[in-house]
């Protein structure tokens, strides 16, 4: 019976997914129709020959209706063509093919850096409720919602990597090559990256947890004798572990978009060089595969974690 | 100075505003830090040492001195006056971004949530596409579109942000458009338009000062992420972001250059922030004791 009510819950959600992935795939496209001036003559770029001209005018077939465009460049994009980079001609496809990874484990690393760092961190605000450490901690948290990630990077890399010599300064390893080195070039701008996230989940830990202690419901538990651990430990973060999952939804689609200015300051071949590349040198097909990957990523992960939600959340179930 | 008000009505404004700063210190430091630094920007040609663009060859990478206080950058452009211009790139960027987005958000969301039905679930999933993307991504790819400048890349940043305010705006208008009061206006033949501007808006106005604090942060970080990968502000004018850019590129010969204008950035940040914070809790009475 819940079972099934489940399965309805997710049936729904994946149906409210359908509009929201055809209308961003529909915003990435239009992106064209920004471009000031003659679409084709401005992305050909100063002193370009007429024929590159009429190129990228039949790329987009921008002498149709806009509608026919945009359902030629879905079409493509459907079966995994995103078309040619303007600059280099190389497959935007295999460009993202060899960026995705690079900014994956980054963004992966900084998601564990923030549970790791920021669980704990909420837990003993929590239960030190307006305490010194509570004080101390949430100032730090204020901080590290204000702090420039990429500044962070940079005093990082200063300190850690010039000065010290303890990590590599800048590019990166792939896993499957040597997985060592891989975590060691990604740990800085990991870090860098964290700040904010670290930040987000001590909050969202601290405000869930201060108003389950303060509920009725743990006070009996008070009264019958059970120590303040157990409480923590049993009714506190079991019920908290649920919220954390919306938090890291949310997170996903910080961090990706964060990690972008990141890896400049340490010179990763990543989603966001590419984009920041592109977009400097007018590179659309380049831009437009970049956004709809990412926008795709962030669908499906929010996607995921509200089913992991339904599922575990008695109450939504 | 007006004649004393009885006490039966309420406080007036200007009462409102210091008894919040004086209960809530965050809020004053917040704002006191912010007017300060709107002061700077304003006489920043009369205050600053330097002009921003002046070179000095013999100052190259100058370490703090009496004639340079934060020293000087990799042109010998003196670093304390490139801040406070840069302060004043800063500022009006954020403010430009948020207006942009408080214009484009707010009407959507007042439409959205006053005329319910089919608008209503149409601009709602329109806003849950938007929020779907990751904000930098999409703002990079729309300063891409409408071409690089620190114009063009807040008025990205701008678009970016709107899909938020529309829909706390939204929220808002949902609740107040089944009051009486706007019920019965609406009895009286008022017009839409007249309704929205008259009656609702005023009644969502709260949480969206708020917001547009909190969101005048996120903006100071976009501009310095944008300049600092060289789509915001163009050389010579300055903002912290491409000061911080320049620091970068010299970070091994003269580290201490990225100090000021990262300080910067993270202290305007976190007086908005504050500011933001305190005042939600000032305007919504049933966030107190959070």
């Amino acid at each position: 019976m819940s079972l099934s009510r489940n399965g309805r819950a997710i049936r729904r959600r994946l149906v409210q997914t359908v509009p929201v992935v055809i209308l961003a795939t529909f915003i990435v496209f239009a992106l064209l129709k920004l471009v000031p001036g003659d679409v084709a003559v401005t992305l050909a770029g100063d002193n370009a020959s007429e024929q590159r001209i009429a190129e990228i005018r039949a790329l987009y077939g921008l002498d149709r209706p806009f509608l026919v465009q945009y359902l030629g460049w879905l079409g493509n994009a459907v079966q995994g063509d995103l078309s040619r980079s303007l600059l280099s001609s190389e497959a935007v496809r295999d460009s993202i093919a060899r960026a995705f990874p690079n900014t994956l484990l980054l963004v992966v690393m900084a998601l564990v850096l923030a549970l790791v760092i920021g669980i704990p961190l909420g837990v003993i605000a929590a239960s030190r409720r307006d305490g010194w450490l509570d004080r101390a901690f949430m100032a730090f948290a204020s901080v590290g919602v204000a702090v420039p990630n990429f500044w962070l990077g940079m005093l990082l890399v200063s300190t850690f990597a010039l000065r010290l010599n303890w990590f590599p300064a800048t590019g990166a390893v792939p896993l499957s090559v040597d997985p060592g080195s891989a975590l060691a070039h990604a740990f800085l701008p990991a870090l860098a990256l964290a700040a904010g996230g670290v930040a987000e989940v001590m909050r969202q830990l601290r405000a869930s947890l201060v108003e389950i202690l303060s509920s009725q419901h743990v006070r009996t538990l008070h009264a019958k004798g059970l120590s303040p651990a157990a409480i923590l430990w049993r009714h506190g973060l079991k019920n908290v572990s649920v919220n954390l999952l919306t938090v890291i939804g949310l997170l996903f689609n910080r961090l990706l978009a964060a990690t972008v200015v990141v890896e400049a300051v340490f010179a990763i071949p990543g989603m966001g060089g590419l984009v920041v590349n592109a977009a400097l040198n007018r590179d659309f097909p380049v831009v437009q595969g970049v956004v709809l990957v990412m926008v795709l990523v962030v669908v499906a992960v929010n996607l995921l974690t509200d089913i992991l939600y339904s599922t575990f959340d008695p109450r939504v179930r | 100075m007006s004649a004393p008000a009885p006490a039966a009505l309420p406080p007036s404004l200007p009462r409102l505003v210091l008894n919040w700063l004086r209960q809530d210190k965050r809020g004053a430091l917040g704002l006191g830090f912010l007017l300060l630094l709107a002061l700077i920007s304003v006489l920043a040609p009369w205050i600053a040492p330097y002009s921003p663009t002046e070179q000095d060859f013999s100052a190259i990478f100058a370490p703090p001195s009496a004639d340079h206080w934060l020293g000087a950058d990799d042109l010998g452009r003196d670093t304390l006056s490139r801040l406070i211009d840069g302060g004043r790139a800063s500022l009006y960027a954020s403010f430009l971004a948020v207006g942009i987005s408080a214009l484009i958000g707010v009407p959507v969301g007042l439409i959205a949530g006053y005329l319910g039905g089919w608008v209503d679930e149409m601009i709602s999933r329109v806003i849950d596409s938007f929020l779907s993307f990751p904000a930098i991504v999409l703002a990079i790819a729309v300063t891409g579109a409408l071409g690089i400048g620190l114009t063009n890349g807040m008025i990205a940043v701008g678009i970016v942000f709107a899909p938020q305010l529309a829909r706390l705006v939204r929220a808002r208008t949902l609740v107040v458009r089944n009051e009486l009061y706007v019920d019965s206006v609406r009895c009286f033949g008022a017009p839409t338009p007249q309704i929205l501007w008259r009656h609702v808006l005023p009644n969502t106005i709260q949480p969206v000062i708020v917001q547009i604090t909190l969101l005048l942060a996120a903006a100071l970080l976009a501009e310095a992420s944008l300049s600092f990968l060289g789509l915001g502000i163009q050389p010579p004018d300055a903002s912290w972001g491409s000061m911080l850019a320049r620091a970068y590129q010299n970070m091994e010969i003269a580290p201490e250059q990225m100090y000021p204008p990262g300080i910067m950035i993270l202290l305007t940040a976190l007086a908005f922030n504050l500011l933001g914070e305190s005042l939600r809790e000032a305007l919504d009475p049933t966030m107190k004791g959070h």
